[in-house]
């Protein structure tokens, strides 16, 4: 049995019927054009999968495409202004902040809510509010510092 | 230009598509037509096929096709091992496939669906019946070789795959005379890579020209050809291997699987593509593990502290196969790094490579010599509190003195270059070592006990000379390749044969390029990872790419400067011999106004108006290079850590790493490598292990059970380095990809065992985890 959704992904509208178990993150990806969220586990724990959802950050594996209907998703593919990088973007690239970049699409996003929540973190505020993202290449420390340079690029604006 | 862009830390080439989502990986791939493959992976670690029903799931919806393994019959031949290692008595097992009689570890594949999308795929693996008779089985590989031991291959008596043996000097003797000696057991235990992207794999078979293309998440593109034509038949000139953006790797993805070969066959067979994307669950239990040694060490040595003899035996768990490049691993890259930084005059190593009803074992960063430093340095700093000599002097004691062009080891290697001594001396003097020293004899505050570690590693990297590679059973060659492409405007391309995935080399590169004929490393674009598109090359381990693969690009680019050297003489009116280069620029010498840059001379040599005679005209060279001798970097790093002793807790409280790779091209790119590979070492040290219970069931199955290192709980770790260039490499640089692995777990486990030394405490087993270092001091206390 398929069931309608109206979901809104970076400003676009999605008119689709879906299977009721259909997860958020395959949704998003099988539009096809919109594959920067990534899907690193089967048990919610490493946030390759995090986007905004109504501007907080969800992991879109352990949501239905279902409970986003009518809302508005932000991926990392939104998340630029333009032509413009995102200051996280922009800080990620700065300071080496990713190495193979599988994670960072989740990563990126779970830094934008962290800010959002918390817009001067300090460095222990950054590790403990990125806990729930896995990253294996870079050992967190230039993700760490990424963050802080975008906090401070953002405060000054 | 030149001198300033080799050794900047640029922002990286590679960075836009990644931080937009517009990478593709190849999960992200979507072709027409494309269906789904999901594997019916076995419940049990041991057991009989009886009997495999595929008649409800065949008639599930969506469901394309069913094969199991009588259906592949003829059609892929086993999985291959590619280090066959001499002289070893090795035994390799059949690896099918698809199992067909017997599975032999929990994720053995015994059936494939194919369907319109993966849900449909799943749904009806569940609709399969396997009727399953159980077979004993066995996982500890010290275990599984005693006679009595279930047998995990029934040609294979004691499950022994191989018994490798190196040895140097007269170790008995050194034994014998020893007044001091020191033994150990050391479990390496199991590890799982946990690369971000999961393996996965599409297949698209065209029937008409029997055309087979492969993206894959590998490490290795060639090699990955190579063996998939061997497996499935097609001819490698009508294979192509695409290595897209690849999201990790750590040794995981240097093996081609089971998997893969069975997607390509699915695409065969049903004449549409196929994609496979593997659930993380699935690469818990079927992508290649690290580790799992059992060690028995032995040291001899003086009382004032100089060793005199090593000896150790090793039982590797090699898994229930032999995978790609396993046998290779606990023994050349182990036993022969056995004597690490120091003079040791005689050492001897047995290693039994062993069958276990576990998941295949492969490279995982830093591949044997983690494991071989992990041995020396923990005996270093048992033998140093033996003989009340602090571990940082037992270590000045041993080094081998400084030397810039070869040092002969006992164990038949020569080291490139190295200066231990000076490295250790800097690394205290930074992290303040002797302050450290005297915090802590001022005793524990509040029952935390602070500890400091220290070890010094070299490893073995840039693999390597291919007749070496030959001779050590490797199956196949160990150079690299790099073809430079200057267009008409003085744009670069590059074509690679190793295949980065996260290491940065489409930067480091492009510096490598910019620094040698001075154009921005802007105009340089490197391409790796389709075979169809590079050259031969080997693929990216070992950490060599930049150390065999920039060798290989270096001189190619060289070749490029030398070429337009003398064009620009021919369009200068000069002589080759007057002309000179500096900064992109080809002049007169003594008349800097006659000059032409390298852009001039790519138009030139690109439209080819005005040649000199004889020269052909376009600007593109290509190098194959196999290296002399490997490259040997190394290192000191300090850990200082607290341990709670009423609950065990082990807080790292700060790390200093101090590291050799030569020159470095990217200072920020080597911080990067180093941070991670740090933390993957540490993860060892105090978190990560795979567990299998009595039934060789994977107990940490998912990552709610395999504790990896998250961002909180680490300690910012401090980088530096000294500079000791590889005297046989043309830039000077070694390789730093494995580094920080290779140091770090030791290193922590010696600062948690110093931080109980007051207690009694003599050894736990690794991870650190609160309880058994709880229990441990427990026991110690006699409770």
């Amino acid at each position: 049995m398929k069931v309608p959704v109206n979901i809104t992904i970076n400003g676009r509208v999605y008119q689709r019927e879906v299977e009721a178990r259909l997860l958020l993150v395959h949704f998003i990806r099988d539009l096809g054009t919109v594959t920067g969220t990534k899907v690193g586990c089967d048990t919610s724990q490493c946030g390759a999968c995090t986007v905004l959802l109504d501007g907080v950050s969800i992991k879109s594996c352990t949501t239905l495409a279902l409970q986003a209907d009518g809302c508005s998703v932000t991926t990392i593919e939104g998340l630029a202004d333009g032509g413009n990088l995102h200051p996280l973007q922009e800080s990620f690239w700065n300071k080496h902040g990713l190495q193979c970049g599988f994670c960072t699409p989740g990563m990126i996003i779970a830094s934008h809510d962290l800010l959002r929540t918390n817009p001067s973190p300090s460095e222990t505020e950054i590790r403990h509010g990125l806990e729930g993202n896995l990253c294996r290449c870079t050992g967190y420390q230039n993700i760490v510092r990424a963050v802080k340079e975008a906090a401070e690029m953002m405060t000054r604006k | 230009m030149s001198s300033r862009i080799f050794g900047s830390g640029i922002r990286r080439r590679e960075d836009p598509r990644l931080i937009t989502g517009a990478a593709t990986y190849t999960d992200d791939i979507t072709l027409p037509g494309m269906v789904h493959a999901a594997m019916l992976r076995s419940l049990h670690a041991h057991a009989r096929i009886k009997n495999i029903d595929t008649r409800e799931a065949s008639t599930a919806p969506g469901v394309l096709a069913i094969y199991t393994g009588t259906d592949i019959d003829g059609e892929l031949q086993p999985v291959p091992c590619a280090w066959l290692l001499p002289s070893a008595d090795l035994k390799v097992a059949s690896y099918p496939c698809i199992a067909k009689d017997i599975v032999r570890y929990t994720g053995d594949i015994v059936a494939v669906v194919v369907a319109e999308n993966p849900y449909q795929a799943y749904d009806a693996l569940e609709l399969i019946q396997v009727d399953y008779e159980e077979l004993p089985t066995v996982i500890d590989p010290e275990a599984a070789a005693k006679s009595d031991a279930p047998q995990v291959h029934k040609d294979i008596p004691g499950n022994q795959a191989f018994h490798w043996v190196v040895t140097g000097g007269d170790v008995d003797a050194a034994f014998k005379n020893a007044e001091v000696v020191i033994k150990e057991r050391i479990i390496q235990q199991r590890l799982i890579p946990n690369a971000m992207e999961t393996r996965a794999a599409v297949a698209q078979y065209e029937q008409a020209t029997g055309e087979l293309t492969l993206w894959n998440t590998t490490q290795n593109p060639h090699i990955a050809r190579f063996i998939c034509s061997a497996v499935t038949g097609i001819p490698e000139d009508r294979l192509r291997v695409i290595a897209p953006e690849v999201g990790g790797g750590f040794g995981s993805k240097i093996a081609v699987y089971p998997a893969d070969f069975i997607t390509i066959f699915c695409s065969k067979k049903l004449g549409q593509p196929v994609k496979w994307t593997e659930t993380r669950s699935e690469n818990y239990q079927a992508t290649t593990h690290g580790r799992d040694h059992v060690q028995d060490v032995e040291l001899a040595g003086t009382k004032d502290g100089k060793i005199t003899g090593l000896r150790c035996t090793v039982y590797a768990g090699m898994g229930a196969y032999l995978s790609t490049a396993a046998p290779g691993i606990p023994t050349i890259l182990h036993g022969l790094m056995l004597s690490g930084c120091y003079q040791i005059p005689a050492v001897k190593e047995d290693v039994y490579g062993i069958y276990t009803n576990g998941v295949p074992v492969e490279a995982y960063r830093g591949a044997g010599r983690p494991e071989a430093t992990f041995m020396l340095e923990r005996l270093l700093d048992l033998f140093a509190n033996k003989i009340g000599m602090d571990p940082a002097d037992i270590r000045q004691k041993n080094f081998i003195p400084k030397f810039e062009d070869g040092h002969d080891v006992i164990t038949g290697l020569t080291y490139d270059s190295g200066d231990y001594p000076a490295g250790l001396t800097k690394l205290l003097s930074h992290a303040g070592y002797n302050e450290l020293r005297t915090k802590q004899a001022s005793g524990p505050k509040d029952n935390r006990y602070l500890g400091i570690g220290i070890a010094s590693y070299v490893e073995i990297c840039g693999l390597g000379p291919s007749q070496v590679a030959g001779a050590i059973g490797f199956q196949g060659g160990l150079w690299e390749s790099a073809i430079v492409r200057v267009h008409p405007t003085g744009k670069v391309h590059v074509f690679i044969g190793a295949s980065p995935h996260g290491q940065g080399e489409e930067t480091t590169f492009a510096q490598i390029v910019a620094s040698e004929i001075g154009v921005s490393p802007d105009d340089v674009k490197v391409f790796h990872g389709d075979t169809d598109a590079t050259p031969m090359g080997w693929g990216t381990y070992g950490s060599r790419t930049t150390a065999v693969g920039g060798a290989a690009l270096a001189l190619a680019v060289r070749k490029i400067r030398d070429k337009a050297k003398i064009l620009s003489a021919h369009l200068l009116e000069a002589s080759v011999e007057d002309m000179e280069y500096a900064d992109g620029k080809f002049f007169v010498k003594g008349s800097p106004d006659k000059v032409k840059t390298i852009q001039d001379v790519a138009l030139m040599a690109n439209v080819a108006w005005n040649m000199p005679e004889g020269m052909e005209a376009g600007l593109e060279e290509s190098t194959f290079y196999d290296p002399p001798n490997f490259v040997f970097p190394y290192g000191s790093h300090l850990a200082v850590v607290e341990v709670d002793a009423d609950t065990g807790q082990v807080e790292l409280i700060k790390y200093v790493a101090l590291d050799d790779c030569g020159p470095q091209i990217n200072p920020t790119i080597v911080e990067g490598q180093v941070h991670g590979g740090v933390v993957q070492g540490i993860g060892q040290a105090l978190w990560e292990e795979a567990i299998y219970d009595n039934n060789a069931q994977l107990v940490t199955g998912s990552m709610l059970d395999y504790a990896l290192p998250r961002a909180d709980g680490l300690p910012p770790i401090e980088v530096i380095s000294t500079t000791t260039p590889s005297p046989h490499h043309p830039l000077g640089v070694k390789g730093v990809g494995e580094a920080g692995t290779i140091a770090s777990t030791v290193t922590v486990y010696n600062a948690v065992m110093d931080a109980l030394k007051p207690l009694k405490v003599r050894r736990i087993d690794m991870p650190f985890t609160p309880e058994r270092v709880w229990r441990a001091i427990q026991e110690a206390k006699g409770n």
